[in-house]
C-alpha cells in the first residue's frame, strides 16, 4: 500500500490518502533526518510541518477520499532541507491560503501557520494538468553536540 | 494506530483521561469520542493526562480546543498534565500554552482545587 524510494540522495514516500498513513511519513522522514543531527526541537517542528501538508491535502485536494495517493519526497542539498508534496486533487485557490488570526481561539486552522512558522519557503505549483506540487524548504541546524574536542 | 485511552476517576467529581500513542489526523477522532461524553457527564473537573502522547498535530490541538469549549460552556474545569517538550512546544506555536491550564504533574492537575 506504500511505496518507499531512494535515488541520488532524496527520498519519497508514497502513501495513500487514509490519515492513518501519515504515521509512516512521519516515520520515513524521521528516519531520513536522523542522520543529520538535527536540533531534536526543529527536527519535530519539520516533521509537523510536512505532517500538516499532508493533512491538508487529505483534507482540501480529497475532501477524505482515501483512494488516492501522496507522495512526500524529501532531499538534503548541503544544509537544506527541500520538501515536496504531490498531490492529484483538487488545486487550492493559492491566494486563500493564509493562517488565520490566533488570537481567535477555536478548533482548526492551524495547519498553515505551522507549515508557515517552521519552513523558510513555502510555494504551491498548481500547474500541472492534475493536482498541485507542493515545496517547503528549510535551513536546517545541526544539534550542539555535548562534547568538544581541544 | 489507534491511541490507548484510559479513564479513571481518582475522586469524584474528577475524570482523568489518560491518552497514550501519537495524535493526528488519523487518531484525534478517536479521543474527541471519549473525551465528549466526559464532558457531557457532568464531572467538575477534567484532567487529560498527556505524559504518554509522543507527538500532537493541529487535529489533536483542536479536539483538546474542542473540550476545553465545550467545558467551559458547561462550568467543567478543563486541564492538560504532564505533557512532554515536543507536544508543549506544539501548543506553544499555536499560542495555546496559555489558553489551556497545564500542569507538570498529572496529581498537581487533579490536586489543585477549581
Amino acid at each position: 500500500m506504500s511505496d518507499v524510494t531512494a535515488l541520488d540522495g532524496s527520498v519519497t514516500v508514497t502513501v495513500p490518502s487514509s490519515p492513518k498513513y501519515l504515521r509512516i511519513v512521519r516515520r520515513v522522514l524521521e528516519a531520513y533526518m536522523e542522520d543529520l543531527s538535527l536540533d531534536p526541537a526543529e527536527l519535530q517542528h519539520i516533521i509537523l510541518a510536512v505532517d500538516e501538508a499532508c493533512s491538508n491535502v487529505i483534507k482540501y485536494a480529497y475532501a477524505f477520499d482515501d483512494t488516492k495517493k501522496i507522495s512526500v519526497s524529501v532531499s538534503d542539498t548541503t544544509g537544506q532541507l527541500e520538501f515536496t508534496i504531490r498531490d492529484f486533487g483538487k488545486k487550492p485557490d493559492v491566494t486563500s491560503i493564509t493562517p488565520r488570526d490566533l488570537d481567535d481561539v477555536r478548533p482548526g486552522g492551524l495547519g498553515t501557520h505551522f507549515i508557515q512558522c517552521v519552513m523558510d519557503e513555502v510555494s504551491y505549483d498548481i500547474n500541472n494538468d492534475v493536482g498541485t506540487l507542493l515545496r517547503m524548504s528549510i535551513k536546517y541546524r545541526v544539534a550542539e553536540t555535548a562534547e568538544k574536542v581541544d | 494506530m489507534a491511541l490507548e485511552i484510559v479513564l479513571r476517576h481518582p475522586a469524584a467529581g474528577i475524570a482523568v483521561l489518560a491518552i497514550n500513542g501519537e495524535v493526528d489526523m488519523g487518531s484525534a477522532s478517536q479521543l474527541r469520542d471519549q473525551l465528549t461524553p466526559i464532558i457531557a457527564s457532568g464531572a467538575g473537573v477534567v484532567v487529560v493526562d498527556l505524559s504518554k502522547v509522543s507527538y500532537m498535530d493541529s487535529s489533536g490541538i483542536a479536539t483538546l480546543v474542542e473540550g476545553l469549549q465545550s467545558s467551559m460552556k458547561r462550568g467543567i474545569t478543563f486541564r492538560l498534565s504532564d505533557l512532554n517538550s515536543a507536544v508543549l512546544d506544539v501548543f506553544k506555536l499555536a499560542r495555546l500554552d496559555s489558553v489551556f491550564k497545564v500542569y507538570d504533574t498529572t496529581e498537581a492537575a487533579v490536586d489543585d482545587q477549581p
